[in-house]
């Protein structure tokens, strides 16, 4: 087990900047997502640590030591892939054993290791067998068992569950963090997925076109973003524009054009000053639909209507449209639904809402 | 339907017009009669017992099995090689390379094999076997390194960054993961490189170190003389062995991959 650090680290293919400038710890024992989307450079990063690509500046630290110049071979990882890649010419117990060969264990101790490994990822018995008799769902198990077999120092996970059907995802999904927090191995995890991240992470770390956007606990993540990205890719949120009007005492007032003035926590307005250009967020789940005139005294709220409803089993998202800007609601059916067309009030709390400086069009 | 027909018949007759020649060779090795021709007079299999006490042949047959052997065994060992540099490894000039290995093919190869002797006489390098083997790998290589390069790249990297990470050095990842997965491509390419220096004619009339003959360059001087039965007979052996050893090879294959 160990600490991984990263400083500055940036790594360029030509003369495209695939990651610029990134400084993470992962926490000895933690279980840390990099979370983005497709191509915003989370794969490389997780290659960077394994030294299967050579960072082009900045270093990189397992442990304490510098390991920048440690080929693969040297620097006791576990790799799980999002295909697999157990060798398909192995037996599963072949497979396992892999990595013990390299480490001086005897054929004995390797067999016993192998045997409490497929135990471990409730696969018992399985040994003789070869990678294509099982299901996609055992393979990754297998190559879970593969790489922890070793007592690796870090394991690194590249989107494992993607390959895998809804359900099933969902299930090693559990089985996978179980299995982390009761080995206690420092675990690096990539996806694309919020609610994987969500669910499993200590913390998270969002990623946005090579940078690190915040990094967080889920829920830090997720309740107060940082940057309109992350707000927007976190679950849905409705960005609302409005103007700082004071920021003395323990609120901030803001000015929106949609739902007139109201105050915020002054923690929530990150450090913006009275006249600061900004944007409120309101997570969708927040955003509660009354019939047209019977919003609740003393809230803040505004008329509006529903466009468009997307009915999913017990919940409901609804599309509103609120003078010029169209917000979405999530939220359970409780009574009937509004139907489409239908005249409402839209409320949201602004002691839940978070506040974000404007941003300048990034480039 | 008509259309069809005659497609049908045409097929047929361009089959017949590919395959005739060889099965009047095959047809002809078992002809008791003297003289290499029909009508068959009666079966028989004195031109192969012929052929066993002919000492010249059976000491061409010796260098042409040694030949193809040791072909196929360079012929793939450096085919692998480049291969593997060509698409695991980042080298400069890349295309060049390719194309420079995979250009025997495209060369005639008359033009190839005086092109190899006047390099040798350059170097004042007299013909030898050596000379020879050179190049029969020259010419079997392109064939091994497009076989073995088309399977390479449908191998996924992360197998070997898997063997990687599980401390297996470059040089084990190689033995333990990249070879195995490659060995039918192997398998492929040096049964190619054999079956074409077993084969080869024309650059082995130049190649060849004085008195010393492979299977066609034998055949090829004894019908200056006279069409002989035993010719017919060597020539069944000679499609025995290169239509026999490839399928011989993938039956075998196809059953280890079953008891798998
Ligand atoms: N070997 C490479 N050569 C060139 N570009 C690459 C290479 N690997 C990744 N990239 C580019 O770097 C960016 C980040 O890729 P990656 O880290 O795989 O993203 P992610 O895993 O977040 O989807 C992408 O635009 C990708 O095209
Ligand atoms: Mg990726």
């Amino acid at each position: 087990m160990a600490q991984v650090e990263l400083r500055g680290v940036t790594k360029s293919f030509g003369a495209f900047l695939a990651v610029k400038t990134v400084d993470i710890d992962f926490q000895e024992g933690s279980f840390t997502t990099l979370l983005g989307p497709s191509g915003c450079g989370k794969t490389t990063i997780l290659r960077m640590i394994a030294g299967l690509e050579k960072p082009t500046g900045g270093d990189i630290l397992i442990g304490g030591r510098r390991v920048n110049d440690v080929p693969v071979h040297k620097r006791n990882l576990g790799i799980v892939f999002q295909n697999y890649a157990l060798f398909p010419h192995k037996t599963i117990g072949e497979n396992i054993a892999f990595g013990l060969k390299y480490r001086g264990v005897s054929r004995a101790d390797a067999a016993k290791k192998v045997s409490d490994a497929l135990d471990i990822v409730r696969l018992p018995g399985v040994e003789d067998r070869y990678p294509t008799q099982l299901s996609g769902g055992q393979q990754q198990r297998i190559a879970l068992a593969r790489a922890i077999v070793i007592e690796p120092d870090v394991l690194l996970l590249d989107e494992p569950l993607s390959a895998l059907d809804a359900n099933l995802r969902e299930e090693l999904r559990v089985e996978l963090k179980t299995i982390q927090h009761r080995i206690g191995v420092t675990s690096v995890f990539v996806t694309h997925d919020q609610s994987e991240a969500l669910a499993m992470s200590d913390r998270i770390v969002v990623m946005s076109a090579g940078r690190v956007q915040q990094q967080g606990e889920p829920e830090e993540v997720y309740n107060a973003p940082a940057t309109e990205f992350v707000a927007s890719f976190l679950g849905a949120a409705n960005l609302i524009e409005a103007t700082v009007a004071s920021a003395d005492g323990a609120d901030v007032v803001v000015d929106t054009r949609h739902f007139g003035r109201f105050a915020v926590p002054k923690k929530a307005a990150n450090g913006l000053g009275p006249g600061a250009r900004g944007k409120v967020v309101a997570r969708a789940e927040k955003l509660k639909l009354y019939p047209a005139a019977s919003a609740p005294e003393g809230g803040v709220s505004a008329p509006g209507t529903v466009e468009a409803t997307d009915y999913q089993g017990q919940i409901v998202r609804y599309f509103v449209r609120v003078g010029d800007i169209q917000l979405q609601s999530v939220g359970m059916i409780d009574g009937s639904p509004f139907q489409e067309g239908t005249e409402i009030a839209v409320g949201i709390r602004p002691d839940e809402c978070v506040v974000l400086p404007a941003e300048e069009p990034s480039e | 339907m008509r259309a069809w027909n005659l497609i049908k018949i045409y097929t047929v007759l361009v089959y017949i017009f590919m395959f005739a020649p060889v099965a009047v060779v095959l047809l002809l090795a078992f002809n008791s009669s003297q003289f290499g021709g029909f009508p068959i007079e009666g079966f028989s299999l004195r031109w192969f017992a012929k052929l066993f006490e002919n000492e010249a042949i059976m000491r061409a047959f010796e260098t042409s099995l040694i030949l193809g052997v040791l072909t196929a065994f360079f012929a793939t060992t450096l085919g692998i090689l480049a291969s593997l540099a060509l698409v695991r490894y980042k080298v400069p000039g890349k295309e060049w390379i390719t194309t420079l290995l995979i250009s025997p093919v495209l060369v005639p190869e008359t033009v190839l094999a005086v092109g190899l002797l006047i390099f040798l006489r350059w170097l004042s390098m007299p013909r030898s076997f050596a000379v020879l083997l050179l190049g029969h790998t020259m010419i079997a290589l392109p064939f091994v390194v497009l076989v073995v390069q088309a399977r390479l790249v449908g191998i996924r990297k992360e197998y070997e960054e898997a063997a990687r990470s599980l401390g297996a050095n470059p040089l084990q990842t190689f033995f333990q993961v990249t070879l195995p997965l490659l060995m039918p491509a192997v398998f492929a390419g040096a049964l190619f490189a054999f079956t074409i220096s077993f084969d080869n004619i024309t650059a082995t009339i130049f190649w060849r170190p004085a008195g010393s003959e492979t299977v066609p360059t034998q055949i090829f001087g004894m019908l200056r003389n006279s069409v002989s039965p035993e010719i017919n007979a060597l020539g069944f052996v000679m499609i025995v062995i290169t239509v026999g050893v490839p399928l011989m090879a993938g039956g075998l294959a196809r059953y280890f991959a079953r008891k798998r």
